[in-house]
């Protein structure tokens, strides 16, 4: 079988990082657990609110749309930090982009109504917005942490005015004028969701292909793991950094932009930019649940946007929905433990 | 201008000052000590939240303040753990911190006042009086926080300690300084002082609990340590300088003269212009954010 080229079983399963998937199986079960707690402590029920919650991103077929159409913001987000992971950075600036992406999408789809006119000009703003982190990273050092949050606020206050301002719906003022009919993405069948959930899987996947397929990718990759060894390798990790910026700016820009081209009935931004605040913070989960790899993401995504799904429903049982988001910050503390995988087995050890 | 504009200015910038340069001279200490936390955002709402609770309790605001920094400094230990003693990434578990506390308040704010949202507190700190101003007794602290933090960090046998941890761990491992108990202990003083800033900001200034109510100052607080160059005492102009952005932007937005929006976007291009080194290139100590591991 071997010989045919094509990889066998085992080969796949020795690619997929089994270590690494238990670590995030693993914070996922801790994040529930310290959730159940802390419901019991204010006398809730977590067998019932979990239960409430699964079902809610589940039960039907319209229930497992909702899932998917919520995992594909936070999956393009995810993209973003994870290939500035892989290259050594640490880009926590998907928020922003993502906001430019949207406003991007509103603008220019009512210049000129065309779906994929509005898609490119998102990814295209998106990028725009992440280039003064590179810059200074590339050429000043300056610490991506710092830039990456900088623009973060100045993209908030920046859209903040757009909403209210320039784009305000003059007959609705508590959101933006829509995208037009012409240029919104379809949905698929009856249900929310939209196309923009296949263009984030192939946008993952083309992602998992640069990465590890191209030249471009493997400089990337060898920058991330050490800069001066790339340099040595005739790698330039400058060209790879401002590469990873570019491309992860473009995700969460393709991400902002179907956020609202693709979400039925609005098709527009809410007062307070509410529909397209936090996305590319969840990324980051995302993305560290699926260990930054892209494929593991389009899991990981699909996980979080049941998460989401599944909040109203669990909110009919009593419970307020941000026990979800509660939950997402003890998988992230939990992900961040230092070889989880072998502290875990340690205890089992000792206590069989 | 009116004498009662530039007073309303100076009140409210003092106001607005206190919780940001309480959080940067935490960061300060903590990463002249060489760990890295973006959490701080996550711990002022956090304190700000648990802060009212004890102060509820006890019937005492004060008591609220040191509820605050004790939750700060439970953070403060989580983070040292994590980052100093098992050597993890500095930057997770901060993220982590953030989206807990963002989960946390208004589930607890719920859970606990059955409201959503927001909850008033029945009563607030003492204040002293300048005339007719009320001033807030914190604004003096903040100010001997941030003046004794810059002289026990550099002009004491400690301080030169804590900062060699931070510039090179292993000259300061090699004289017998014990790196990991100083990181640890910088960084809960860090997020101490952090949560004092939450808990201020619930039982003094703003006497209410709101799920948003930290408003990005963790944020800003880091900022505001880049802009001060790691040191305690520019912390405390640079704070004075945001809190007068703030109490700017509440001045001039019912006037409409420019958006708000734009006020509110300066001091993060300041921030920006600064670090990309057109007034003097910001240099972290060199082991920031690096973990220690003994050879």
């Amino acid at each position: 079988m071997r010989s045919s080229g094509r990889p066998g079983v085992s080969e796949i399963l020795e690619k997929i990082n089994f270590r690494a998937f238990v670590e995030s199986i693993i914070a996922v079960a801790v994040g529930f657990l310290i959730g159940a707690i802390i419901l019991l402590a204010f006398n809730y029920n977590p067998a019932e609110a979990y239960t409430a919650l699964f079902r809610g991103g589940l039960a039907s077929i319209d229930n497992i749309a909702a899932t998917l159409h919520y995992s594909t913001p936070i999956l393009l987000t995810a993209l973003t930090f994870a290939i500035g992971a892989r290259t050594g950075i640490f880009n926590i600036g998907a928020e922003s982009s993502f906001y430019l992406g949207a406003i991007a999408a509103v603008a220019f789809t009512n210049i000129w109504g065309n779906l994929w006119f509005g898609l490119l000009m998102g990814m295209a703003l998106g990028a725009l917005w992440a280039l003064p982190a590179a810059l200074l990273k590339v050429y000043r050092g300056v610490h991506e942490v710092i830039s990456t949050i900088m623009l973060n606020w100045i993209g908030w206050y920046l859209i903040s005015w757009l909403i209210v301002g320039p784009y305000a719906d003059p007959n609705n003022p508590i959101k933006t004028i829509k995208v037009p009919e012409n240029a919104r993405l379809p949905t698929i069948g009856n249900t929310v969701l939209s196309w923009g959930f296949i263009i984030a899987v192939v946008a993952a996947i083309l992602v998992y292909f640069i990465l590890w397929h191209t030249t471009l990718g493997f400089g990337m990759r060898a920058s991330g793991y050490n800069q001066r060894a790339a340099r040595y390798g005739g790698i330039s990790p400058r060209a790879a950094m401002m590469w990873s910026f570019i491309i992860g700016g473009m995700a969460s820009g393709l991400g902002g932009a179907m956020k609202i081209m693709g979400e039925y009935p609005g098709y527009a931004i809410s007062q307070g930019g509410s529909n397209i605040y936090g996305f590319g913070f969840d990324g980051i989960g995302v993305s560290l649940v699926g260990r930054n790899h892209p494929l593991g993401i389009i899991l990981s995504a699909i996980f979080f946007g049941m998460l989401k799904a599944g909040t109203s429903e669990m909110q009919q049982t009593g419970v307020p929905l941000e026990i979800v988001k509660l939950i997402q910050g003890i998988i992230i503390i939990t992900v961040a433990i230092p070889g989880l995988y072998d502290l875990l087995k340690k205890g089992l050890r000792r206590a069989a | 201008m009116e004498v009662e504009t530039i007073i309303f200015l100076l009140k409210t910038s003092l106001m607005a000052m206190v919780p940001i340069v309480l959080t940067s001279v935490g960061a300060v200490w903590s990463e002249r000590a060489g760990v890295v936390s973006i959490g701080y955002e996550g711990v002022i709402l956090a304190s700000a939240f648990f802060g009212a609770i004890f102060a509820e309790i006890s019937g005492h605001a004060s008591i609220g303040l040191l509820g605050g920094l004790f939750i700060g400094a439970l953070f403060g230990m989580l983070h040292g753990i994590l980052t100093v003693y098992l050597k993890g990434d500095h930057v997770i578990p901060g993220i982590g911190i953030n989206l807990l506390a963002a989960g946390l308040v208004p589930f607890g704010i719920m859970a606990y006042w059955g409201t959503a949202g927001q909850h008033q507190l029945p009563f607030k700190l003492w204040h002293f009086k300048i005339g007719n101003s009320e001033f807030s007794p914190m604004i003096l602290v903040t100010v001997i926080v941030a003046i004794a933090t810059w002289w026990v960090l550099f002009r004491t046998p400690l301080g030169l300690r804590v900062r060699a941890c931070g510039e090179n761990p292993e000259a300061a491992d090699a004289l017998g300084i014990n790196v990991e108990k100083y990181r640890f202990w910088s960084t809960v003083y860090g997020h101490a002082l952090a949560g004092l800033a939450g808990a201020y900001m619930s039982v003094d200034w703003l006497g209410l609990v709101h799920k948003t109510m930290s408003g990005g100052r963790g944020f800003i607080a880091l900022a505001n340590m880049v802009f001060s160059n790691w040191n305690p005492l520019l912390s405390l102009i640079g704070g004075w300088l945001f809190g007068f952005f703030d109490a700017l932007a509440i001045w001039l937005a019912p006037k409409h003269i420019v958006p708000e929006q734009f006020i509110y976007m300066l001091p993060y291009i300041m921030t920006l212009v600064i670090v990309a080194g057109i007034i003097g290139k910001a240099k972290p100590p060199k082991w920031d954010g690096k973990p220690y591991k003994r050879e």
